[in-house]
């Protein structure tokens, strides 16, 4: 079936594949990539098609297990039904059944949010990853099957739709085809929600039919909520590791860069993304040589969970997401702390600050600040010494979507940038109206499968454009080094597989770290290279 | 009273009940999480570029600086201008600009043919003559009549040409959509008729709201303008049972969702409020959630897993 001709109601079709990307349609990158030629999407191995459904576009991030017989099929429809009346009770869905109502009843059609989605348009154009495409499957099901008479007004009201295990298997995958960057929710003249209702088909597959991407569930909070990270890092594993990061980072810096754990009455709790323990070690030195220049009274936690700002909940489950960031809250009550500072991590901001708002209660309601704001205070108001000159080269700003447009921090960073870097430009769009990585919701982390080539080619392509035209053709000339700051763990692990996938540092010499990196690099009582060009691509 | 006008007093009736029903769905609706989008437009001296009071150094210590002026001007922007439509997407404002205001025109229209029948109740004439307040009445109510439904018909037909010549807007478009959309044109075209053959000051349509509001049986009415009226009353009805009203949700998607940026204060009402949503039964039924607990409770067992 050709790309133009799919509509909404053919994801009940009873086809094997409903849509293949044409990687030769993808919209050209700008210079010098003008010539790259995208390789088809790799299929997924023929075991792991026998046992999971591809029937969308033959992509896999969640894993649908195929159902062996016709009953079992009837089955899992029926169970999707149940979870549907769960997702418009006020008793299993009063987290986001207001917004909910809001975003399905009340979108016009008008497609306006197309053209801010950078998933529909960096795959050419793909009908299926239109933002209305998805919730309308959603839209459908609920007027047809959910509300009185649906069934008997359906051809005339536009609940057009079959429900049968195609259209529902399908719908799963379509939910992970979307970073939650809500982009296509600020111009949606209405100000409905895409992004919230793929969320919400998530929640409804995780929280009553028990679907969901293992790297987000098995081994994202199941694993935090057991062994204490996503990482899989234990408490004591932490300690031996980090005495290796102080070490590596005095040397580096030389400067103290103490690392204190469990300091009870401390001001301030620092929560990093474990992320950072294992791939980005200079994150955590570089916030502990400021920390402490600065003269901050702070502190990490080893508690369970407590070291970890992960909460992958966020992107799938609500039960999951307030489990995890209870127990975030849990540790900054007993140790007692004036504030929690969230380090470089978006999707932490985000489940600690905006929507954690409404469930860190009571005794658990410390305060939480970012650590854009933090860092701002030190870096602006003198606290530690800092020499540009040492940061002289191209520099551009990522914004993470969470931290941005969901929770409108945006000028601390730049404040920051704009004293420490010289040669700091923006991208086009930026700050509120930016473009996700294309790593977002989770997908950063999904490494299995053909995910990860979709992933550079299609979700990150309106980054990477982004970041190519962030510098001039000149300073694109790999003689010349140049950086990307992104702030946001998720955003990292996002930039350095586009990097890797386009060859970037070859090409270009561009590479990415976070903004305290920067920081470091031009702290005058720091030995100078702390970024080390070669070494953190 | 004749049957038009019970008519007419089934479709008022009708219309203020869906809405006050509809309003009160997502009023009611229990506190939700955060879920704000920014740019929030009371977020002093921030709004412009989208900032927040996250962006503040301790923020819970400041006093908090609500605009309420930048977010007055916002919503006038967006409901007169339709601002979002303009920056988005201009082809479609092109004709969902004249539709959105010809229909606020022609609310006026109805207000001020209340307010002339109303006038009329005592001793005053509504009339083209006499160099009254009355007059200028006269000719406002005309203005508003004859522009309005001359914008909101052509805005109706913009809209229709573009969802029917549209390939994406055509797939998204349903029976009912394009039903809406020519029921506008028709009463525009059928009202504007009815006034420049029959009624070009409009005294009749005022006659028959004099009658409608004193509850007497309203004088003859010639066939244009009973079909005018039977039009708009059904019109009237039809909207707020459609996705048409989505005037007052948009009021709660703004105001509850997207601009919802009060913090939780410890000990504040709200959260008082959302410690009495961890009493709620959980329900979900996959493995990881014991259907049977409270969202309280479910969410601060530890976990097991084998
Ligand atoms: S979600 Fe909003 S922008 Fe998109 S089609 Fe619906 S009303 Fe239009
Ligand atoms: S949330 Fe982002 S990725 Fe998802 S539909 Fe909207 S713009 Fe596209
Ligand atoms: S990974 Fe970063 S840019 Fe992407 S959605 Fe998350 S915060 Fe936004």
């Amino acid at each position: 079936m050709s790309n133009q001709d799919i509509k909404v109601k053919d994801i009940s079709r009873k086809t094997d594949q409903l849509f293949t990307l044409d990687t030769k349609e993808l919209p050209k990158l700008p210079y010098p990539y003008e010539d790259w030629e995208e390789p088809p999407i790799g299929d997924i191995s023929e075991t792991k098609q026998a046992k999971y459904e591809t029937n969308l576009d033959g992509i896999m991030n969640v894993q649908v297990p195929i159902p062996k017989t016709d009953a079992e099929k009837e089955q899992l429809v029926a169970k999707f039904l149940v979870g549907l009346r769960k997702l418009l009770s006020k008793d299993s869905n009063w987290t986001f059944l207001q917004p909910l109502m809001l975003s399905l009843d009340n979108c016009v059609k008008c497609n306006t949010c197309s053209d801010a989605c950078p998933i529909f348009e960096a795959s050419g154009r793909a009908e299926i990853y239109r933002p209305l495409f998805r919730s309308d499957i959603l839209r459908r099901l609920v007027n047809k099957y959910i509300r009185p008479g649906g069934k008997l007004t359906a051809k005339f009201t536009g609940a057009d739709i079959d429900l049968n295990w195609e259209t529902i298997s399908r719908l799963a995958q379509l939910a992970y085809r979307c970073t939650l960057c809500r982009r296509c929710a600020q111009t949606c003249p209405m100000g409905c929600d895409n992004g919230l209702l793929s969320r919400e088909i998530r929640k409804l597959f995780s929280q009553e039919m028990g679907i969901a991407p293992s790297e987000l569930h098995e081994d994202g909070t199941i694993k935090q909520l057991t062994t204490g990270s996503s990482t899989g890092i234990t408490p004591l594993a932490l300690a031996d590791l980090m005495e290796f990061t102080e070490e590596d980072g005095e040397e580096r810096t030389g400067m103290p860069c103490k690392i204190p754990f469990d300091k009870s009455g401390a001001d301030i709790l620092l929560i990093h993304n474990a992320g950072e323990f294992l791939s980005w070690p200079e994150n955590i030195q570089a916030f502990a040589v400021i920390f402490e220049a600065a003269g901050l009274s702070w502190t990490l936690s080893s508690d369970f969970v407590g070291y970890d700002s992960v909460n992958y909940g966020l992107f799938y489950d609500d039960t999951q997401y307030a489990r995890v960031t209870l127990k975030h809250a849990e540790t900054a009550r007993k140790l007692g702390v004036k504030k929690v500072v969230l380090g470089e991590c978006g999707h932490a901001h985000k489940a600690a600050m905006a929507i954690g708002d409404r469930i860190w209660l009571g005794e658990a309601n410390i305060p939480r600040e970012s650590c854009m704001v933090t860092l701002e205070d030190i870096v602006l108001n003198g606290k530690i010494k800092v020499d540009p000159e040492r940061n002289y080269f191209p520099v551009t700003v990522h914004d993470p979507c969470n931290i941005t447009r969901s929770m409108g921090i945006i000028e601390p960073q730049r404040r920051v940038l704009r004293k420490i870097c010289p040669q700091f430009r923006e991208m086009t769009p930026h700050g509120v109206h930016n473009y996700c990585c294309g790593g977002g919701s989770g997908f950063a982390i999904m490494q299995s499968n053909n995910f990860p080539s979709w992933r550079s080619m299609v979700s990150g392509r309106k980054k990477m454009a982004q970041i190519l035209n962030a510098f001039t053709r000149e300073e694109l000339d790999p003689k010349v080094n140049k950086y990307v700051c992104a702030p946001c763990s998720n955003c990292k692990g996002q930039i350095r597989d586009l990097f890797n996938y386009y060859d970037i540092w070859e090409r270009c010499h561009i590479q990415y770290s976070g903004l305290v990196e920067l920081i470091v690099n031009c702290m005058t009582d720091a030995k100078e290279g702390f970024i080390d060009w070669e070494e953190f691509h | 009273m004749v049957a038009i006008q019970y008519l007419t007093i089934i479709s008022v009736v009708v219309a203020f009940a869906a809405m006050i029903i509809k309003a009160l769905r997502y009023a009611t609706a229990p506190q939700s999480m955060r879920w704000e989008l920014y740019p929030v437009p009371h977020e002093k001296g921030k709004a412009e570029y989208g900032g927040s009071y996250l962006e503040e150094l301790n923020w819970w210590t400041k006093p908090r600086h609500k605009d309420l002026f930048n977010e007055l001007k916002e919503m006038a922007a967006e409901v007169i201008l339709l601002k979002g439509v303009f920056n988005h997407n201009k082809r479609a404002w092109c004709s969902s600009w004249p539709f959105h205001f010809g229909l606020y025109l022609c609310i006026g229209w109805l207000v001020l043919l209340l307010v002339g029948a109303i006038a009329e109740s005592t001793d005053v004439r509504v009339t083209a003559y006499g160099g009254t307040v009355w007059q200028v009445l006269y000719y406002l109510t005309a203005g508003f009549g004859y522009a309005g439904l001359v914008l909101s018909g052509v805005g109706a037909l913009g809209l229709l040409i573009w969802r029917s010549s549209d390939a994406a807007m055509r797939k998204f478009s349903s029976p009912i959509d394009y039903f809406n959309l020519v029921f506008f044109v028709v009463v525009a075209v059928v009202t504007l008729a009815a006034h420049l053959t029959a009624d070009p000051g409009h005294a009749a349509m005022r006659s028959y709201v004099h009658a409608m509001i004193t509850l007497v049986p309203v004088r003859e009415v010639g066939t244009l303008l009973m079909l005018e009226i039977v039009l708009i009353s059904l019109l009237i009805m039809w909207i707020p049972l459609t996705r048409m009203s989505h005037f007052v949700a948009k009021y709660f998607l703004y105001h509850s969702v997207r601009w919802e940026d009060e913090p939780n204060k410890r000990g504040s009402k709200l959260e008082k409020v959302l410690l009495g949503q961890l009493g709620r039964k959980i329900g979900w039924g996959a493995p990881h959630i014991d259907s049977e607990k409270t969202w309280g409770e479910a969410v601060t067992e530890d976990i097991k897993h084998e």
